[in-house]
């Protein structure tokens, strides 16, 4: 008997220890739709296995590491544990068509046009190759092609959960945007509806009418600063100089596309992480399949393809931080528009 | 609108319009030397594509900021010689040359970000007067002064280096036998070579002295930025070109250009800020610069004249 109760106690603690395993390599998981970095030590992705055998490649406007949209992108794949040939910075559209192009014509089964502004080329060339599945975005639509999926993330809905957090620290609010287009857009659109629900008055926005321009990232960041904010947020790869102003001024940062804790700022509060292996793995199931295209997926809270990051170096208060992941429920749920 | 117009609002956009407003005319300074001598170089921005990720790459491995500018001016320098045996002694079309020089710029430069640096880091930013190591605390109680401290005391070294620059150019192209020789091979070439005057080795030194220029412009903006990124330029060089035409190849009026295009772009920034220009109507906004810009070039393009033999090579007859 003794033995028995013995044996079942050491199956017990078995249980216990491989569940605390579990909880320690886990443990920054938290509710749904977020995430905790451990302080310190955000070094990026884990590569996982493979899900396919396809060829991927993947055309880009901006550097493949830009903390922003392009690197949300090959962060996406390496979590699919899948290497594509890249060609990166991009932004002028005849180049980027030449190399959608020539992946194609090489044979590559899975052609990613990760612009808005590849749509015109991505019409052309598409039908030129009915075996090659295009995968394009940020688009909500594929153009009536039946071997190019689209897909876009709602940015709105992270984008209110910056600003409700963000109105939470400070209601003088600064926010740089790129270009009032696309997802830079309705990321800004959200924020400014999440601060102003928490009690914000309208955050004052400006965009500065370029993706990549960091000098006027930068200026624009610091007539925030010199305004009295006490949070700052911007989007695109341009607002690496926001977060240098943010840093020098004791500012709060919130991040969107990916996280920018790599950028080495612990005043980043949280991030909206784009995880576009969520949308990613069901069109490769389906190419595999041999349904090559014809449908527009899109990220969200509740899909797992937008998650919250929160900078485990940031003292966020904690009934703010259990506010915010009330109003994810919230949105998860429909309770919260963020339109 | 009446936000915009208080002393601290104004100070504020004056102080951002003059730092923001340093890259462009340390290039601008350069191309005006080059330009002077005849030779047009459109490849400005390449070089300081160059120069600004030696730069930065210097601090980010050294931490020496005086180490960073040293090697951006000495990129600067190299790419000069580069572009004057293209242009002066194998006498290649001028402007296809210096886009030549930028695609290079613009690609190597980032070629070698991505090798050596990948994701941006940040960089220890250029010190402003009263945070100089050492000498600091001297500048505090001219930082201190209400509203003029902000204005006039509190930026970078290379700021003030680069206003002094422009007194020291014009000095040296009007009143030095070597400026009197660029601005005589920019003019008539074939008189300067009968009076005994080296075209050839006049440009040459002109050239390469206006491309370190355009060096130190790209360290300038990388370490105020204190950062790194594909194309940080973003055309710079390209408006410092224009604005040596906007400044008629006179120092002090293309420093005046630099700090007017310094001064619509800071104010548009501020007026969206303070929500003075609304949302809507941002991408106007943005481009007001360049306008003003373009349209000061046709009311001055009439009434101004550049140096003569600009863009023609020189060959002795």
């Amino acid at each position: 008997m003794k033995s028995v109760r013995k044996s079942q106690l050491l199956k017990l603690l078995g249980t216990l220890f491989a569940f605390t395993l579990i909880a320690v390599a886990c443990g920054s998981d938290d509710a749904t739709g977020t995430a905790t970095s451990d302080c310190g030590t955000n070094t990026g992705v884990e590569e996982g296995d493979s899900v396919t055998d396809l060829t991927v490649a993947l055309v880009a406007p901006s550097a493949k590491d830009d903390v922003a949209f392009t690197q949300s992108m090959v962060d996406s794949l390496t979590r699919l544990g899948i290497e594509p040939a890249i060609t990166d910075g991009t932004f002028v559209v005849e180049e980027a068509a030449a190399a959608i192009r020539a992946y194609a014509e090489d044979g590559v089964d899975i052609v990613i046009a990760h612009g808005t502004q590849y749509g015109g080329s991505l019409a052309e060339i598409a039908p030129d190759f009915p075996e090659t599945s295009f995968l394009w975005g940020t688009a909500t639509d594929t153009q009536g092609l039946p071997n190019v999926y689209a897909y876009a993330p709602e940015a709105d809905q992270g984008g209110y959960v910056n600003g409700y957090i963000a109105a939470g620290i400070s209601v003088d609010i600064g926010v740089v945007g790129p270009v009032d287009a696309g997802d830079a857009s309705a990321y800004v659109n959200g924020f400014v509806k999440g601060a102003q629900a928490n009690g914000a008055s309208a955050p004052a926005v400006v965009y500065t009418g370029s993706f990549s321009d960091v000098a006027l990232a930068t200026e624009t960041a610091q007539a925030h600063a010199d305004n009295g904010v006490g949070v700052l947020t911007g989007t695109s790869q341009s607002a690496v100089g926001a977060v240098n102003i943010a840093t020098a001024n004791d500012l709060a940062w919130f991040g969107t596309q990916s996280n920018t804790e790599a950028w080495e700022s612990d005043l980043t509060v949280a991030s909206q992480v784009y995880h576009w292996d969520v949308v990613l793995s069901t069109m490769i199931e389906q190419i595999e399949d041999g349904t090559l295209g014809g449908e527009a997926m899109v990220l969200t809270l509740e899909n797992g393809g937008l998650v919250m990051e929160f900078n485990g170096c940031y003292d966020l208060e904690s009934s703010l931080r259990s506010d915010a992941e009330g109003v994810i429920e919230d949105i998860i749920a429909g309770d919260i528009t963020t339109k | 609108m009446s936000d915009f117009f208080t002393v601290s609002v104004l100070v504020a956009t004056l102080a951002t319009a003059i730092r923001f407003s340093v890259p462009y005319l340390l290039a601008a300074l350069g191309e005006t030397i080059g330009q002077r001598s005849g030779v047009l170089n459109l490849g400005v921005d390449g070089t300081m594509l160059l120069g600004a990720f030696g730069a930065y790459y210097t601090v980010l491995e050294t931490g020496s900021h005086l180490l960073g500018i040293v090697v951006g001016i000495a990129i600067g320098l190299l790419m000069g010689l580069v572009y004057a045996i293209v242009t002066v002694f194998l006498q290649a079309e001028q402007g296809i040359s210096g886009i030549g020089i930028f695609l290079f710029g613009l690609g190597f430069s980032d070629l070698l970000f991505q090798e050596l640096v990948g994701t941006p880091k940040p960089i220890k930013p250029l010190p402003t007067l009263d945070k100089l190591p050492g000498v600091g605390g001297i500048f505090e109680p001219l930082v201190d002064i209400e509203h003029l401290g902000t204005l006039l005391f509190k930026h970078n070294l290379l700021t003030y280096l680069a206003f002094f620059l422009v007194p020291v150019v014009t000095w040296v192209l009007m009143k030095t036998t070597f400026g009197m020789n660029v601005r005589a091979v920019g003019e008539n070439p074939q008189a300067a070579d009968s009076l005994g005057v080296s075209v050839a080795r006049t440009r040459f030194i002109a050239i390469t002295i206006g491309s370190a220029f355009a060096g130190l412009a790209g360290a300038t903006l990388s370490l105020q930025l204190a950062i790194f990124q594909h194309n940080l330029t973003n055309g710079i060089g390209f408006i410092a070109v224009a604005l040596v035409y906007f400044g008629a190849w006179q120092p002090r009026w293309v420093m005046s250009g630099a700090l007017l295009y310094g001064l619509v772009t800071a104010t548009r920034i501020k007026w969206q800020s303070l929500d003075i220009i609304p949302q809507g109507a941002s991408d106007i906004a943005a481009m007001a610069p360049a306008i003003i810009t373009i349209l000061a070039l046709v009311l001055l393009a009439s009434r101004v004249r550049g140096p003569a033999a600009l863009t023609k090579p020189f060959t002795r007859h």
